[in-house]
């Protein structure tokens, strides 16, 4: 039932071997406020342990802020098209909240889970990016970064392909041509329209999960202003049954507080994951979109093709000079065209195994939250039922006489 | 001033009494009752107790509403089982739950229950559970049992020059006693609120200094607001639970106006309050009479025992205005005061207390809601995941998602039922910290009862300044009338005249001193008895939160665990 994905997850603690197995850990700590006003942000210190023979040394230390981690995450989605890209926290919302104790951690065991679902991924894990964004120095990280931060994303040779793209649109709607570039796979339709659906329930339960954290924040106050209350009822009764009061007041408030910590709890090992499972479906969304764009291309360029060869035979018949320029645009065509398929071919090839990764962590993840979920309200539960049972007989004794 | 009285004979039989309990043999552990959904492994020696109850709530039981469980006597250390520390232990040590009849009636699952508030069982008030220490000893012996019922809309037929005449709505008073003095033991009679607020009004004149249960609220303006039939239930509840904290009243109950209210069938034959015009014309009668001295100036003794009331005695209420600014502003001290210390104390302590009863009033409903919301949340939670269940089944492909499916399954149930237990639990605390509402409305029969104290001793202060007033005046024509010869008819006659009326006045004043005595006695009577049941409610109130508190959060703890049992192979290695 549970798959043992540990080996090469990451975790702060260096493993027993470390010559042996090869090994890959990273944490994410150290959140600290840097800059003023509206320029201010945190930085994170980023530990890396490893064997790995690509890398500079056992243990780098780097600072890396959030804009680094979307970095890197936009320059794997770039080149690992099919896998579904761990997702990142978002970016901040509120102006007031950004900086908040709580919203702080949450960021950062996000960035830290991050980083080492990538770190234990079969594939991303050879990433040379990952290598910069673990390594690089703060300046070049800083030069790096800047350049994606420009509207103008791409590289030249992509242009040239939004371009045709562009074109052969324009084109098709001339020729009168409204092809539907989709896939025809029953299977992939399903797994469509799982994913869509997923998103839906998720987000839902998220939000549940959500109010319900806030639940526990409002009863723990309510707790609170009833105990003191209940106090000052007491102190106005007096004797016997004021002492009663009394009693009732201290329990409530110190269950106030045990309210309020299982609140915490509950937002950081029950309602993130929830949250951190929706964004993932988020992901699997791009990574759909993804192999959207890469089957339209094939198609048109083997539409494309297919003219170009109809041409150079027209051509060919009619002993044409222009034969030979032909073939060698035909030539060129059918490189790209198959390079297409083959993009096209690894992106549905990786999705096939991602989805079963995907399911499995996800069971995983899942079922730590579930049994930490069930373990926290346990214990509070008992907390609840021992400090109100310890009351019990001293209102007894309070009660007699 | 609760319930327990009422409520009593009823469950006497469903429940042991305290005593009973205590005894109970706890060696042989009986054969549990098995409930489908709580596996409760109980090695609980109660169970022969629990299962008696138990047969008898069998066919009202919900299966996930809680057992009734039997209550560890404290008191007794041999009879008490060790509290048990281990939060996964069964819950041997739970305590008694409020009757699973009551459970059901606020149980989500049955839509019955709404209906059985109506006519049957009391349910409005907190409901007796043998943890409850006993208001009075024999609260079996002897009973008045009222229910409101039947509400019928009826239009008023005499002299109405609107065409069509206004609508009222009456209710159905049924009785049901064994006190002799009512000479019957059941009978019904049909009365509209005029009638409630014509009672009410009568037993605060007859029932001065004492803590009479308020009536319930006339609320015009809310009557347009909302839908009739909801203002009209919700009257039909008010009055039930009027005339029953009235029915509880040791003096009252007996009084002749409760009697004729539930009894007498037809027009209600007390003297209804006459509109104002006519006791101002009254007043406005009499007025120049006094002022010309055409009449004897004092208050009549039998009038005397009644407060000062607006219209009928114009001329009394501004003498007693001007002694009460003269005790207020005077110089001098006023001829009798509250020499109660006692009192004075009772007094400014009773007003603190009933701020902090407000504030924790307030609290506790805060407190209530916020149990609700709990409940819930965690149920929408609990569907949200029932939900993700069915799509990862129908949709799934692989066996994760299988599994998956199986672990939310797991926790959707289990937040459905903790779900249907914060509102249990929740439904529960209304009744017990209502206790704290109705004290809370009872503050305004003690400020009544007290402030009867004060106009009856202005009242004295009154009489006795004229009576001075009256002494000095005859003693100045005594005094006057001595110089001449052979005396003087007209001071003579004066003299007379003003004799005659300081008699009067002096049985008036006597009148006055004994009624002032007489409320002050019902004060203190009331005093005490309001001491003595607060004590014995408020505790019940604690008592029976915490209990309550303890054994929802003991259930809830245990639907929690089994899941954490259940997905504790996901367990991470650090912790």
């Amino acid at each position: 039932m549970i798959t043992a994905q540990r080996s090469l997850s990451g975790s702060s603690q260096s493993p027993r071997s470390p010559s042996s197995q090869p090994y890959l850990s990273v944490s994410v700590t150290d959140p600290v406020k840097l800059g003023n006003g509206v320029q201010a942000y945190i930085s994170y210190r980023v530990i890396t342990k490893t064997n790995f023979p690509e890398y500079q040394g056992p243990e780098k230390i780097v600072i890396r802020r959030y804009n680094d981690f979307v970095w890197l995450r936009d320059r794997l989605f770039e080149k690992y098209k099919g896998i579904f890209i761990p997702p990142l926290p978002e970016k901040s919302a509120v102006e007031k909240f950004r900086f908040s104790a709580e919203f702080i951690e949450m960021r950062r065991q996000a960035l830290d889970v991050f980083v080492n679902r990538i770190a234990s991924h079969n594939d991303l894990q050879q990433s040379e990016d990952l290598r910069t964004f673990l390594q690089a120095d703060e300046e070049t990280m800083e030069r790096l970064r800047s350049q994606e931060t420009g509207i103008f994303k791409k590289k030249p040779a992509d242009f040239m392909q939004i371009l045709k793209d562009v074109q052969s649109k324009v084109s098709d709607v001339v020729l009168g041509k409204e092809k539907p570039v989709e896939e025809s796979n029953p299977e992939y339709e399903k797994l469509k329209h799982y994913v869509f659906e997923l998103e839906n329930h998720l987000t839902e339960a998220q939000k549940h999960a959500y109010r319900l954290v806030k639940r526990h924040r409002e009863l723990g106050q309510s707790l609170s202003d009833f105990g003191k209350a209940a106090k000052l009822l007491g102190a106005c009764e007096g004797q016997a049954l004021g002492k009663a009061f009394s009693e009732l007041g201290a329990k409530s408030e110190t269950l106030s507080v045990k309210l309020q910590k299982e609140a915490h709890q509950l937002l950081m090992n029950f309602e993130e994951p929830l949250k951190d499972y929706v964004r993932a479906v988020q992901s699997i969304k791009a990574t759909i979109g993804e192999r959207g764009n890469a089957f339209r291309q094939q198609c048109e360029l083997a539409e494309t093709m297919k003219l170009k060869e109809i041409n150079l035979d027209k051509l060919m018949l009619t002993r044409s000079d222009r034969v030979g320029e032909a073939e060698h645009e035909y030539r060129e065509l059918k490189a790209e065209s198959e390079e297409a398929t083959r993009r096209f071919e690894t992106i549905v090839r990786l999705m096939n195994e991602e989805i079963v990764r995907f399911q499995e962590q996800k069971t995983q993840d899942m079922g730590i939250a579930f049994h930490e979920f069930a373990k926290g309200q346990a214990r509070l539960a008992n907390s609840i039922a021992d400090a109100w049972r310890s009351l019990l007989p001293k209102l007894e004794a309070c009660s007699s006489t | 001033m609760m319930g327990s009285e009422n409520q009593g004979f009823e469950e006497a039989h469903l429940f042991a009494s305290r005593e009973e309990m205590e005894n109970l043999v706890l060696d042989e552990p009986l054969s549990n009752h098995s409930n489908s959904n709580n596996n409760h492994q109980n090695n609980n020696s109660y169970s022969s107790y629990r299962s008696a109850t138990s047969s008898l709530s069998d066919t009202t039981h919900h299966p996930l509403s809680p057992p009734i469980l039997a209550t560890p006597a404290d008191s007794d250390p041999l009879l008490s089982p060790p509290l048990c520390r281990n939060p996964n232990a069964s819950d041997n040590n739970s305590y008694i739950e409020p009757p699973s009849y009551a459970d059901v009636i606020f149980s989500p699952f049955d839509e019955n229950s709404v209906n059985e508030i109506n006519g049957l069982e009391s349910t409005s008030q907190n409901p007796e559970s043998s943890l409850t220490l006993s208001r009075s000893p024999s609260f079996s012996s002897d009973y008045i049992k009222i229910t409101v019922s039947n509400p019928k809309k009826e239009q008023e037929t005499t002299n109405s020059i609107v065409p069509g005449g206004n609508a009222y709505f009456t209710y159905l008073i049924t009785t049901r006693t064994n006190i002799p003095e009512f000479g019957g033991s059941e009978f019904s009679v049909r009365r509209r609120f005029k009638d409630v607020v014509t009672l009410s009004d009568r037993l605060a004149e007859s029932y001065r200094g004492f803590f009479i249960p308020p009536r319930p609220d006339k609320n015009v303006v809310e009557s347009q607001v909302m839908q009739k039939q909801e203002f009209v239930e919700q009257r039909r509840v008010a009055l039930e639970k009027y005339l029953r904290r009235l029915a509880e009243h040791p003096v009252i109950r007996l009084s002749d106006e409760l009697k004729v209210f539930l009894q007498v069938e037809g027009r209600l034959p007390l003297v209804t309050s006459t509109d104002v015009a006519s006791r101002m014309l009254d007043g406005a009668v009499k007025l120049p009479k006094q002022l010309f001295g055409e009449t004897t100036a004092a208050v009549a003794p039998h009038e005397v025992v009644q407060p000062a009331k607006g219209g009928m005695d114009l001329l009394r209420l501004f003498k007693e205005l001007k002694q009460s600014v003269a005790n207020d502003w005077g110089g001098s001290k006023p001829p009798v005061v509250e020499e109660d210390k006692v009192f004075m104390e009772k007094k400014e302590w009773i007003h603190d207390l009933e701020q902090q009863l407000s504030n924790a009033s307030q609290q506790a409903e805060a407190l209530v809601k916020a149990q609700q919301d709990m409940g819930e949340t965690m149920g929408e939670l609990g569907l949200a995941f029932i939900k993700l269940t069915k799509f990862e089944n129908e949709e799934g492909r692989f066996n994760s998602q299988k599994v998956r499916a199986a672990d939310m399954k797991c926790l959707a149930t289990a937040a459905v039922k903790a779900s249907r237990f914060y509102r249990e639990l929740n439904a529960q605390t209304v009744k017990h910290l209502d206790t704290l509402h109705e004290y809370l409305g009872l503050m305004l029969a003690v400020h009544s009862a007290f402030s009867d104290r004060s106009s009856a001793l202005l009242t004295v202060q009154t009489l006795l300044s004229e009576l001075s007033a009256s002494h000095s005046k005859a003693e100045k024509l005594e005094a006057a009338s001595s110089k001449i010869f052979g005396g003087d008819k007209s001071r003579i006659r004066k003299i007379e005249e003003l004799k005659e009326s300081i008699r009067v006045t002096e049985n008036a004043k006597n009148a006055a001193i004994s009624e002032y005595e007489r409320i002050k006695e019902n004060n203190r009577f009331e005093l005490e008895r309001f001491d003595k049941e607060r004590h014995t409610d408020f505790f019940n109130m604690l008592k029976g939160f915490v209990v309550n508190q303890v054994g929802y959060a003991e259930k809830i703890s245990n639907v929690w665990a089994k899941v954490a049992e259940e997905t504790s192979g996901y367990a991470r290695d650090s912790s």
